[in-house]
């Protein structure tokens, strides 16, 4: 799987850092190094949505309060 | 407020825009003879002696807008632009009142000095060496430097005098910093643009359908377009039709970090970002170029980041910075950067497409932090080696910096780092004093611009240079 993150300027202000930084801790925790590729991006065109996050191909718009909701509900269940 | 510091940036600009304004209609080859026409439409001249040679001189100037020109240098001189100014050194004036304290007689080592039945001095040239060290003490300011301009700006002494009297640029010596672009008050030297090729880009991406095409702006940006907003400069250049702006300082933090750990392992290092810094090692002091950080620019550091994750991408670096126009050439950085163009020729393209930057909405800029943002100015690039120094709890080495403001004082640290005689474990190498908000291709140089930086790196969102770098692992 591939993950993501936009890191352009207006994502970076809405806490793309944080994101980034919850999301490489959720992936060690749930040990998917191996299974998931986290990758960062200049803007993905959506600004008004941001955080963008791409899972593959579906779009999410995430925060920094809602990492890990978005995770246990959209990133783990696929390898369950 | 004013655009530009002087008339000769205004006339470039004009050049420009009415090239860039035809390249988006693709019109410009039947207008090609139109343009000097449009900006000169006479009847009577307003520059030179006549219209014709002022159309004369405008057409060479749209070669050069459309990235031709005489030979393969960024910097080239027109040479039916320059004015073959006097170039006779230090000269006596009229204002030498003959007074009887001779000064300039006592102060000349060379005895250079005599004086008229009217008590009134004069320099024998044959003697003459020019030290400046009469005209130094003349209570008057009777004495003056009769210097060209060009050659005054080129502190590497790349522009000599060709038999016809005209402006000569050594290119082998050339650091392409383009001071003399700057100075020369008849903008007989210009630099080479690659507008025309951003807007062929812009267009062919059909709307970054195709491929994305990526501005990543220089920090020095924070003071420029004073008259309108950074946000909206940043809509402006996205309403051009790039996909998005990324800021060079966030190359810059990169380069901040690995090149803290480079000097460490290393012990000695001189920085890396500034190209023409980097030539003038290479041409002028090919022994010290071992100790030329091994890190690349900010600018091409970022566009490989681009790259790595994004192969479709293209770059288009805009700067202060006319040297970076001849290191996007470089065999390490062209895969990476596939063009470079100047603030100068930013506000161009604005103004080809009538994008009035007032009346936009602001967008947003924030990638890099304080310590990237400030490697426009001098003394900044250092600052931020001590601080990921700091950060990375490497504290057990000191960093002890020669600061070069300007490439005379590269010039002079060189020269003592060769004879080993340099009290300082790495040099911060600038071409242009003051900084990248000394550069050629900035649209205005003033006072304030420093302090517009430092302000602009205070507004960044991290603080420190890991945060603003851990996005990217």
């Amino acid at each position: 799987m591939k993950i993501t993150v936009c890191i352009g300027s207006s994502c970076h202000i809405k806490g793309s850092r944080l994101v980034v930084e919850q999301l490489q801790y959720l992936i060690a925790e749930n040990k998917l190094g191996d299974e998931i590729e986290l990758g960062g991006t200049f803007c993905m065109g959506k600004c008004q949505q941001g955080v963008c996050v791409m899972v593959d191909d579906q779009l999410f718009s995430v925060s920094p309060e809602t990492v890990r909701e978005f995770f246990e509900k959209n990133v783990k269940p696929k390898f369950a | 407020m004013q655009k530009f510091d002087t008339k000769v940036q205004y006339l470039k600009y004009q050049v420009l825009r009415e090239v860039a304004r035809h390249a988006w209609d693709d019109t410009l080859m039947e207008s090609v003879l139109d343009i000097p026409k449009t900006i000169a439409p006479g009847p009577a001249p307003t520059m030179r002696c006549c219209v014709y040679k002022e159309r004369a001189i405008l057409a060479e100037r749209m070669k050069l807008a459309m990235g031709g020109g005489s030979s393969d240098n960024i910097i080239q001189v027109i040479d039916i632009a320059c004015d073959d100014c006097p170039a006779v050194g230090y000269e006596v004036t009229s204002s030498c009142r003959g007074c009887l304290a001779h000064r300039c007689e006592s102060a000349c080592k060379r005895g250079a000095i005599s004086f008229d039945h009217h008590h009134e001095a004069h320099i024998d040239k044959a003697k003459c060496v020019e030290c400046g060290m009469c005209a130094k003490v003349c209570p008057y300011s009777a004495i003056v430097n009769r210097k060209r301009p060009c050659q005054a700006a080129c502190k590497i002494k790349a522009i000599s005098i060709k038999e016809d009297n005209c402006a000569q640029i050594d290119d082998e010596a050339c650091i392409q910093c383009g001071a003399c672009v700057y100075q020369c008050p008849f903008g007989a030297i210009t630099d080479r643009s690659y507008l025309i090729n951003v807007i062929d880009m812009l267009k062919r991406s059909c709307d970054n359908s195709r491929y994305k095409v990526y501005a990543l702006v220089a920090p020095a940006i924070g003071s420029q377009m004073a008259y309108a907003k950074l946000g909206q400069v940043i809509a402006g250049i996205k309403k051009l039709g790039f996909h998005t702006v990324v800021e060079a300082a966030l190359g810059a933090d990169m380069v901040a970090q690995t090149e803290s750990r480079e000097l460490v392992e290393k012990g000695f290092l001189t920085s890396s970002c500034c190209p023409a810094f980097v030539r003038y090692v290479k041409t002028a002091f090919p022994a010290l170029t071992a100790h030329i950080s091994h890190n690349q620019s900010p600018m091409a550091t970022l566009a490989k980041y681009i790259k790595g994750r994004d192969k479709d991408a293209k770059i288009v670096f805009i700067g202060p910075c006319t040297a970076k126009k001849a290191e996007a050439q470089l065999a390490d950085v062209k895969p990476y950067v596939d063009a470079v163009i100047t603030f100068e020729e930013l506000q161009a393209l604005f103004d080809s497409r009538d994008i009035e930057l007032n009346a936009l909405e602001e967008d947003v800029l924030d990638n890099a932090s304080y310590f990237g943002r400030i490697f426009a100015r001098s003394g900044g690039l250092s600052d931020a080696v001590v601080e990921a120094l700091k950060e990375e709890h490497m504290d057990g080495f000191s960093v002890k910096a020669c600061v070069c403001d300007g490439i005379e004082e590269c010039r002079a640290a060189l020269l003592r780092k060769s004879k080993e005689a340099l009290d300082a474990n790495f040099i911060e190498g600038m071409a242009c004093v003051s900084g990248c908000i000394g550069g050629a291709g900035n649209l205005t140089h003033g006072e304030k611009n420093k302090a517009a930086v430092d302000r602009y790196g205070r507004e960044a969102m991290e603080k420190t240079i890991a945060d603003a770098v851990s996005v990217l692992r």
